[in-house]
């Protein structure tokens, strides 16, 4: 199906984006792969007068190292460029795998992180580990350009602090402690994940710190809170009994919903089930119990 | 007076031939390639982007026609099915497929013969794994994919590039 007509832009600077996004206001979306946004338009779910192909912007590409050590990726990088990227299989192994895994070769290609990140749909397998790893995003409008955490920009279900007029222009991952270590795993049965789940371990006291984030199941990445602060500097054993003895009362303090992907009963077994799977990763152990 | 909804100049590369056309923006390249250019090989199915029957390459990479601007491969490669191979001049990906009953309908298999090329073109000698998982986009209802993973493993071990 067509989608409606629209105005294609094609601007050549990202102050000449901006200015278009801004003198459209609410009429004009960016769009770069379109793997979200023409389905969401066919379909007249979302309905644009403008659309804005920021894909001619050379501040919106590439991946760079940062000089703390981490990296700094551009809204436009696309999965399969992310999956493939030599510097993010070095500093950020466990996104690099997540890449790879996203939907099919077909949406990796096209797809991209910011675009990702900016449609704010839940049942996507990036923003957990990114929220994980304390991201932050930088933003473009008309006023400067502003950064903010991931946690902050990502509001609710399709929900953002992005304003009509701001562009995303790169994804901040700040260095890791030496020693970190990261995993994701998600699980559905349809095209999208019903839930994902990611740990990131951080070297601390006699264990590590933890920072986990459950996704899929609600509006936005959730902080197990209660399970990462029992398991924090704990041996690895006694870390690992504290994830079982709380994780079924963070998932259950999730909002979720019965949905096509599931129950919300089911979802929140699924959350208790995959952090198990992702702390044991991040320790280094087998990915099941034996 | 401007149009409301501007026109675009484009030259799109189908099969290798030089294709200049003026388009609509919101004109999608699965009816570009059908309905304008008269190649049907590229199927349309669910006209969402998950079923992959729509697939065409793009600069040697798996693309989703059926939700992809036309105008968004201005000066960009796209190969078809019927820029591969057709009836006494098979491609060996294509022969494979015969070989192996990889087919049965038929419908699915434009696009799985296409997203087969594009792997074996990166990864000339695949696991299972990952075929299973390069294929993973490309749904086919009649074989059960075995016999689709066989032809390609099969075709990987005997060496034949295609």
């Amino acid at each position: 199906m067509l989608p409606p007509r629209f105005e294609l832009h094609r601007p050549q600077a990202l102050g000449e984006a901006v200015e278009t996004l801004a003198r459209h206001a609410d009429d004009a979306s960016p769009f770069a792969g379109g793997t979200e946004l023409l389905i969401a338009m066919k379909a007249r779910v979302l309905r644009f007068g403008h659309l804005v192909d920021i894909k001619r912007l050379p501040e919106l590409r590439g991946v760079r190292g940062r000089e703390d050590g981490g990296v700094s990726i551009g809204a436009l990088c696309s999965h399969h460029e992310l999956a493939r990227d030599p510097l993010v299989r070095e500093r950020l192994p466990a996104y690099s795998a997540l890449s790879e895994n996203i939907a099919n070769i077909r949406v990796r290609v096209a797809g991209t992180i910011g675009g990702n990140l900016c449609f704010a749909e839940p049942h996507t397998d990036p923003p957990a580990l990114l929220c994980a790893l304390d991201a932050s995003v930088e933003l473009a409008g008309p006023n400067g350009r502003r950064t903010l955490p991931l946690e902050e920009f990502l509001q609710g279900e399709l929900s953002t602090a992005r304003a009509d007029d701001e562009l995303m222009v790169r994804v901040e991952v700040a260095s890791q402690p030496s020693g970190t270590r990261a995993a994701y795993r998600s699980c559905g049965h349809l095209e999208r994940p019903a839930v994902g789940v990611a740990a990131v371990a951080v070297p601390h006291g006699a264990g590590h710190a933890w920072r986990l984030r459950a996704s899929g199941l609600c509006g936005r990445p959730t902080a197990l809170a209660r399970t990462q602060a029992a398991m924090s500097g704990l041996p690895a054993d006694e870390a690992l009994q504290a994830l079982l003895a709380h994780v079924g009362e963070d998932a259950a303090q999730v909002e979720a919903h019965d949905d096509l992907q599931g129950s919300a009963e089911y979802k929140r077994h699924l959350v208790t089930v995959l952090a198990a799977r992702v702390a044991r990763i991040a320790l280094g152990r087998p990915e099941r119990n034996a | 007076m401007t149009e409301p909804f501007p026109m675009i100049d484009v030259e799109l590369r189908v099969n290798g031939r030089p294709v200049p056309l003026t388009l609509e923006p919101r004109e999608l390249l699965v009816d570009v390639l059908r309905d304008r250019l008269d190649l049907p090989g590229t199927k349309r199915s669910c006209d969402i982007g998950v079923c992959g029957a729509c697939t065409v390459l793009i600069d040697g990479m798996p693309a989703t026609s059926c939700s992809m601007l036309a105008c968004d491969a201005d000066g960009r490669e796209i190969t078809t099915i019927e820029g591969v191979g057709g009836a006494g001049n098979l491609d060996p990906v294509q022969q494979a497929f015969l070989e192996h009953g990889a087919l049965q309908c038929g419908f699915c298999t434009p696009g799985m013969v296409l997203a087969v090329k594009s792997l074996l073109a990166q990864n000339p000698h695949p696991t299972e794994e990952e075929v299973r998982h390069y294929l993973r986009g490309n749904l086919c209802r009649c074989t059960g994919y075995v016999k689709i993973i066989e032809a390609v493993l099969d075709l990987a071990k005997r060496g034949d590039r295609p």
